[in-house]
């Protein structure tokens, strides 16, 4: 492997800030054609929903003390109305996957995930639970939960900073704020099926054919 | 060493001596189990302290490096190689008998090298499954993911053991004995659970309340790091021992650079040195608030958990100003440290020094007395000397059973032979006296940073060093003392850019290996307790 000069390009402050475009969107979304009674049921049902998100701290490594910092006193999740971590995946609504997935981890997140009652969400927090991260080119490591599970929101960094942590529930809140809960129009997150493995015969598997496996 | 050499050369005729970095002795395999027993039987210096089992595929041999040291003086060191040239079924003999800490680490051998050990009770795969194809850590493995491929369907553990037993006159036996007795009630603690410190697994079998076995199943965050960094050069690998044990980042870089350093001979400046000590003691503080923290909260203190972060969070500021960088700190780099500290930096520490001396009596008053907290722990989670040092458990839990074992003493590295400090020894060896431990390593901590934080000296903070360092051919060592005991680096080098082989000696693999005998007959509540009270971390086990 050569060493060359490696610079990494910034990404410009202004793009993070921009959260009115953000809301115009989701407004948008919510009134295009929506009927005034259950549109207003709607909005209500997903204002109670997404500021009261239990998250699940699936938390395998570093990313998981970041957590429990942003979880603690000095930046306060409670603000947000996800203070309460739960445990148990059925009580959550949220899973906080906080940290590397091997390959023996891979069955368990999954298990753990199909325990979790609708509408569940979920955010990979870290290099490591997007693409593997650091340690990508390993033997033992799933390159990003979202090959196992499907993924909501995407945090970057090793580990985020509580801040950048804060900026992805808050996009998640406003991706839980275009649901229609009466209509039944939830984004439709799909498995990614690449290396989804059947160990019996090696053959990949579908998940749209073969919803029970 | 003189007469250690001859009681070598008594023992086995033909053993081969060489003066490297530390004394290395090369031995057949037969001869091996013998060796190690004369040298733990030598009166005047036992060498009963087996702080590192390191697994070696040197292409056409298999073997294992022995790294040995004594409880009364682990200043002196010793190095035992043995291997065997069959790659098809490897055999050595095992040291469980002697160093019960080489039972998980054979298990990892096998697992990563696929060398079986005769006479280890139990050889199973550690870190990876049962049904893994290849061994990893061999040169001639396949890394085809096709081979190994990620599913996503539950597997049930297996609860055979395969072992192969030596009987006296000589014949080896393969059986299989069963983990659990047959209507043993077992259940899962971990890998997805709070109180376990991460993706721990315990399978526990239970009677009643109480606790009957555990079998610790653990490589829920096996990354294969040691494996990486063969691919990679010296500067490139710096950043994963940060991701080992995570709370003592610093400490463990410290460890990989000066390992590094030593073995090209690059000199770090005063003022890096100052800085780097500063640092580790500063990391070792919030390391241990959050030891604090956790442990509490494992005894159902919340209000304690949200403290010791409070506090955290103050050092993280420092940490913050200085490198950017809060939980990893990408500080400590191959000469010296990568950033000079900021003009505030003193300040920020002198005035973090009082908080925190501050807050340490309000710990000890709300929580350190309180009758249920001694009730939890006291007496709870025995751990004697002898056990402390035959499972090599270091750090606060090995020095809370009286065992004199803190690196910074006895094998003084950086600027710790110039600054003075107590060894926080505590001889009753249960929870509370590691609880305990921690609270006052953490006034000592204070107490070096005093001292040095006014003297930082003036100079660059980095020598010059090249992009890509050669090491010269050889085996080096190095170890520190990290947040929950001693942290080891050993590289062996061909010349290359690149290691030939890296190997991290985890001080949590330790603590979690005395995990069963600490248990057994306690409480399953206490069990959590237990755990808390050892302090490890995960991802420093499973590497």
């Amino acid at each position: 492997m050569d060493v060359n000069k490696i610079y990494i390009k910034g990404i410009a402050g202004e793009d993070f800030k921009d959260n009115d475009t953000l809301q115009q969107y989701i407004d948008e979304l919510n009134a295009g054609g929506t009927n005034v009674i259950v549109g207003k049921l709607d909005e209500l049902i997903d204002w109670g929903r997404a500021n009261s998100l239990w998250p699940l701290a699936f938390a395998t490594s570093c990313c998981g003390i970041e957590f429990m910092a942003a979880a603690a006193a000095h930046y306060d999740l409670a603000r947000f109305g996800m203070e309460v971590t739960r445990n148990s995946p059925r009580q959550a609504d949220l899973m906080v996957v906080a940290g590397t997935i091997v390959n023996k981890m891979g069955p368990l997140l999954r298990r753990v995930y199909d325990q979790m009652a609708e509408p569940k969400y979920v955010v990979a927090m870290g290099g490591c639970a997007i693409s593997g991260g650091p340690f990508v080119n390993s033997y033992n490591v799933v390159n990003g939960a979202d090959k196992i599970i499907p993924v909501d929101v995407y945090i970057p960094g090793c580990p985020p900073r509580p801040e950048s942590l804060f900026y992805g529930l808050l996009q998640l809140q406003r991706k839980v704020k275009v649901d229609r809960f009466f209509h039944n129009q939830r984004p439709v997150r799909e498995y990614n099926p690449d290396t989804l493995i059947d160990p019996k015969t090696g053959e990949i598997i579908d998940t749209k054919t073969n919803p029970d496996k | 060493m003189k007469d250690i050499q001859e009681l070598i050369l008594r023992t086995v005729s033909d053993a081969v001596i060489e003066e490297k970095q530390k004394l290395t002795v090369t031995v057949e395999p037969k001869q091996l189990h013998p060796l190690l027993q004369a040298l733990y039987n030598n009166t005047k210096l036992p060498f009963d302290y087996l702080i590192s089992l390191i697994g070696m595929d040197w292409g056409e041999k298999l073997g294992v490096i022995y790294l040995l040291s004594s409880s009364k003086d682990l200043s002196k060191e010793l190095v035992v190689m043995t291997a065997t040239a069959d790659r098809e079924n490897p055999l050595l003999y095992s040291v469980t008998d002697l160093y019960e800490t080489a039972h998980l680490n054979e298990r990892e051998v096998y697992a990563m090298f696929g060398i079986r050990f005769i006479n280890n009770p139990d050889m199973r795969r550690f870190l990876l499954n049962d049904d893994w194809v290849g061994f990893p850590f061999r040169k001639d493995y396949n890394d085809d993911a096709k081979l190994n491929p990620v599913n996503i369907i539950t597997k049930d553990i297996p609860d055979m053991s395969p072992r192969i037993m030596e009987t006296a006159d000589g014949k080896l036996i393969e059986e299989t004995v069963p983990v659990f007795e047959e209507d043993d009630y077992i259940i899962n603690i971990g890998p997805q659970h709070p109180s376990t410190h991460g993706v721990m697994h315990f399978r526990t079998a239970l009677d009643g309340e109480i606790v009957k076995k555990i079998d610790v199943n653990s490589g829920y965050i096996h990354r294969g790091i040691e494996k990486l960094c063969e691919t990679m050069t010296y500067p490139q690998i710096l950043h994963f021992t940060d991701r080992l044990d995570y709370l003592s980042a610093g400490m463990n870089r410290h460890a990989l650079c000066m390992c590094v350093e030593k073995a090209a001979g690059i000199e770090v400046p005063k003022r890096a040195e100052y800085i780097r000590v500063i640092m580790d003691e500063l990391n070792r503080i919030s390391s241990h608030l959050i030891a604090w923290a956790a442990h509490c909260n494992d005894l159902g203190s919340t209000t304690a958990f949200i403290y010791g972060v409070r506090e955290r969070e103050h050092i993280l500021d420092i940490f913050d100003k200085t490198c950017g960088g809060r939980l990893i700190i990408n500080q400590n780099v191959v000469g010296g440290v990568m950033f000079d500290i900021y003009p505030d930096f003193q300040k920020d520490v002198k005035a973090f020094i009082p908080y925190m001396r501050e807050k340490l009596v309000e710990y000890d008053r709300f929580f350190s007395h309180n009758a249920i907290a001694l009730g939890r722990m006291k007496k709870v989670g025995n751990l004697s000397k002898e056990d402390a040092i035959s499972y090599g458990v270091t750090g606060p839990a090995g020095r809370g059973s009286g065992w004199s074992c803190d690196v910074r003493k006895h094998k003084p590295y950086s600027l710790y032979s110039q600054v003075e400090f107590k060894e926080i020894i505590r001889t009753t060896g249960d929870s509370y006296s590691r609880y305990l431990n921690r609270l006052d390593e953490i006034e000592e901590a204070l107490h070096i940073i005093e001292q040095l934080i006014d003297n930082i000296p003036d100079g660059d903070v980095c020598a010059k060093v090249k992009p890509i360092i050669r090491l010269p051919e050889g085996q080096y060592f190095q170890s520190v003392e990290a947040g929950k005991g001693e942290f080891g680096v050993f590289i062996e080098s061909r010349g290359d850019k690149n290691p030939y082989r890296v190997k991290f000696r985890s001080p949590s693999m330790a603590a979690v290996s005395v995990m069963p005998i600490l248990s057994k007959g306690e409480k399953i509540a206490d069990l959590i307790n237990i755990s808390g009270s050892l302090d490890f971390v995960i991802p420093d086990i499973d590497r």
